[in-house]
C-alpha cells in the first residue's frame, strides 16, 4: 500500500480528502491511510442526494469489519451525488481511495472555507504525528 | 504501556498492524482481515495467542478442588488428555471467567484463561484452592500458538518434537498429549479443526517462522474474531461478563446440575434464577439488508424494546452480518434493530452460523 499523498487534493484532519472541480463543486473521499486504518470495508452509509451538511458535521458512515467510522463533510454544502458503486463493493475505497472510491460530491456553499484545509505536506505531518 | 508477547517482533516483520488489546500490543491483521479469515476457513492460519495464561493446578485435592470451583464437571473427564469448556462462576452466578480444563494426570490439571481476566482469575482460584491444598500455577514460562483450519494439523505435524508426533495426530477433537514442556490440544476458537500447541515461550518464535514456511498463514485478532463469531462462541467481558450468568449468556449448555449433590460455586445462584423463570434469552441474529450489526445495539419487537446486540460483526462467510444479542424470552423471531436511528429487520436464528467449512443457517 502507497502512501504517497496526491498533491492536487486538499485534506482534513479527519482524514477526508477533498478534489476542487470546477463550478463551486467539490468531490469527497477518505484517504489511503484511513481506509488502510479502517481495514476490510464492508459497508458504506452514503448521504442523501439533496441533504445540505455544515462544515465538520458528520454526512456518511464506513464500516469495515473490525468498526464503523464517521465521515465529515469537510466544508458545507450541499450533496449532488453519492457514489452508489460503494453500495455493492464498498472495497473500492480500499482498492482505489482517491479515485474509483470516491464517497459523494458538494455544491460547496462557503467557498473560503476551502482555505482552511490542508495540502499534501501538511496532511502528510498530521499523519506522521499521529502515528507516534 | 502494553504487555508484548514474545512474538512482538516477529509479527512487527511480518506486517502485523498492531493495536493495544486488553492492555497488550496484538496484531490485529497482516493486511487483510478478511484473507486471513479465508485462510482459516479454506486451508490453515495460526494466531498468537500468548497473551492467554496456562495455568497449572498441581495436588492430591485436585479433582475435588475443580469439582466446587467450575461450573461444568470435571467428573466428565475420565482419561488423561481430555478437555472440558466452563465457566468459573462467583456465589451470585455471575461469570469470573470461561476457560478450557484440560485432565493431565490425577494430581495435575491444566487450564487455559483469558489474558485480561488473568489476575482475577489466579487470585480468585487460590482463595479456593487453600482449603483444598492445591498448587495454582500460572506458566508465564509458556508461550501457545493456534493453528486452526481444515489443513492445519498436517501442517503442524512435522513441526512438533518428534516424541509428540504420533500422539498428536492421533488426538480426538477436545483432548490432548504432551511430551516435555510440549503441549498439543485438538481444540481452538474458530468453529475450524486445529490445534492449539503451549511451548516453551522462547522456542515460539522459530515455532511460529517455520509454520508460515509450511504455508500457514499468520492471522490477527481481527479474523479470530469474525471466526468466532460465526462459530457462535462466546467472548469473555462481551457476550457474557460478571453481572451475566451462563444462563443468560447461551451458556446454559456448559452448567453442569446433574450430579445433584455437587455443590459447585454459584450453583445455588443459578437454581433460584432458573425457578424464577422469564429469563433473557440468547439468540443468533442475521441482518436481511445492508448494514453491519455491533454491540450495543438496540433490537425491537414492534414498538417494544426487547434487548440488545452482545457483539456483532460482518461475517465474511456468509458475506453478511450476524450478531449475537440477549433479548426479552418472549420476543418474536423477526426484530428490527436500530442502527444510527433507522430500523433494519433482522432475524432469529439458532448458532452457530458457519462452521467446519459450511453454514448452519438458511439465508
Amino acid at each position: 500500500m502507497s502512501n504517497d499523498v496526491p498533491t492536487e487534493l486538499k485534506y482534513t484532519k479527519s482524514h477526508e480528502w477533498v478534489r476542487v472541480e470546477d463550478d463551486g463543486i467539490v468531490t469527497v473521499g477518505i484517504t489511503d491511510h484511513a481506509q488502510e486504518l479502517l481495514g476490510d470495508l464492508v459497508f458504506v452509509e452514503l448521504p442523501e442526494v439533496g441533504a445540505e451538511f455544515g462544515a465538520g458535521t458528520e454526512c456518511a458512515v464506513v464500516e469495515s469489519v473490525k468498526a464503523a467510522s464517521d465521515v465529515y463533510c469537510p466544508v458545507a454544502g450541499e450533496v449532488l451525488e453519492a457514489n452508489e458503486v460503494l453500495a455493492d463493493a464498498p472495497e473500492t475505497i480500499n482498492q482505489d481511495a482517491y479515485e474509483a472510491g470516491w464517497i459523494f460530491r458538494l455544491r460547496i456553499s462557503a467557498p473560503a472555507e476551502l482555505e482552511s484545509l490542508m495540502d499534501a505536506d501538511s496532511y502528510a505531518e498530521h499523519v506522521e504525528s499521529e502515528d507516534h | 504501556m502494553n504487555k508484548e508477547t514474545v512474538l512482538n517482533q516477529t509479527h512487527r516483520e511480518m506486517g502485523a498492524r498492531m493495536v493495544p488489546f486488553g492492555g497488550w500490543d496484538m496484531p490485529v491483521h497482516y493486511g487483510s482481515q478478511i484473507e486471513e479469515h479465508h485462510a482459516v476457513r479454506r486451508d490453515a492460519g495460526m494466531f498468537d495467542v500468548c497473551h492467554m495464561t496456562v495455568v497449572d493446578l498441581r495436588g492430591e485435592r485436585v479433582r475435588p478442588f475443580l469439582a466446587h470451583l467450575l461450573a461444568n464437571d470435571v467428573g466428565k473427564l475420565k482419561t488423561p488428555g481430555k478437555a472440558l469448556y466452563s465457566c468459573m462462576l462467583q456465589q451470585d452466578g455471575g461469570v469470573i471467567d470461561d476457560l478450557i480444563v484440560y485432565f493431565v494426570a490425577d494430581d495435575w490439571f491444566r487450564m487455559v484463561v483469558n489474558a485480561a481476566t488473568t489476575d482475577k482469575d489466579v487470585t480468585w482460584m487460590r482463595q479456593q484452592a487453600a482449603a483444598h491444598e492445591v498448587a495454582v500455577e500460572p506458566r508465564f514460562d509458556l508461550g501457545m500458538v493456534a493453528i486452526q483450519g481444515p489443513h492445519a494439523r498436517p501442517k503442524v505435524e512435522a513441526l512438533l518434537p518428534p516424541d509428540l508426533r504420533e500422539a498428536a495426530m492421533a488426538l480426538k477433537p477436545f483432548s490432548a498429549a504432551h511430551a516435555g514442556d510440549w503441549f498439543v490440544g485438538r481444540t481452538g476458537y474458530t468453529g475450524e479443526d486445529g490445534f492449539e500447541v503451549i511451548l516453551p515461550e522462547r522456542e515460539t518464535p522459530v515455532f511460529w517462522r517455520a509454520l508460515a514456511a509450511a504455508g500457514v498463514r499468520p492471522c490477527g485478532l481481527g479474523a479470530r474474531d469474525t471466526l468466532r463469531l460465526e462459530a457462535g462462541m462466546n467472548l469473555y467481558g462481551t457476550d457474557m461478563d460478571e453481572v451475566q450468568t451462563p444462563l443468560t449468556s447461551g451458556l446454559a449448555w456448559t452448567v453442569a446440575f446433574e450430579p445433584a449433590a455437587r455443590d459447585f460455586i454459584g450453583r445455588s445462584a443459578l437454581e433460584k434464577q432458573q425457578a424464577a423463570g422469564s429469563l433473557s434469552v440468547f439468540t443468533g441474529l442475521v441482518l436481511s439488508g445492508k448494514g453491519v450489526l455491533r454491540g450495543h445495539q438496540r433490537l425491537f419487537d414492534g414498538d417494544r424494546d426487547v434487548g440488545e446486540i452482545t457483539s456483532g460483526g460482518f461475517s465474511p462467510s456468509l458475506e453478511r452480518s450476524i450478531a449475537m444479542a440477549r433479548v426479552a424470552a418472549d420476543s418474536g423471531d423477526e426484530l428490527t434493530v436500530d442502527i444510527r436511528g433507522r430500523q433494519l429487520p433482522v432475524r432469529r436464528v439458532k448458532m452457530p452460523f458457519f462452521r467446519n467449512g459450511k453454514a448452519c443457517i438458511d439465508l
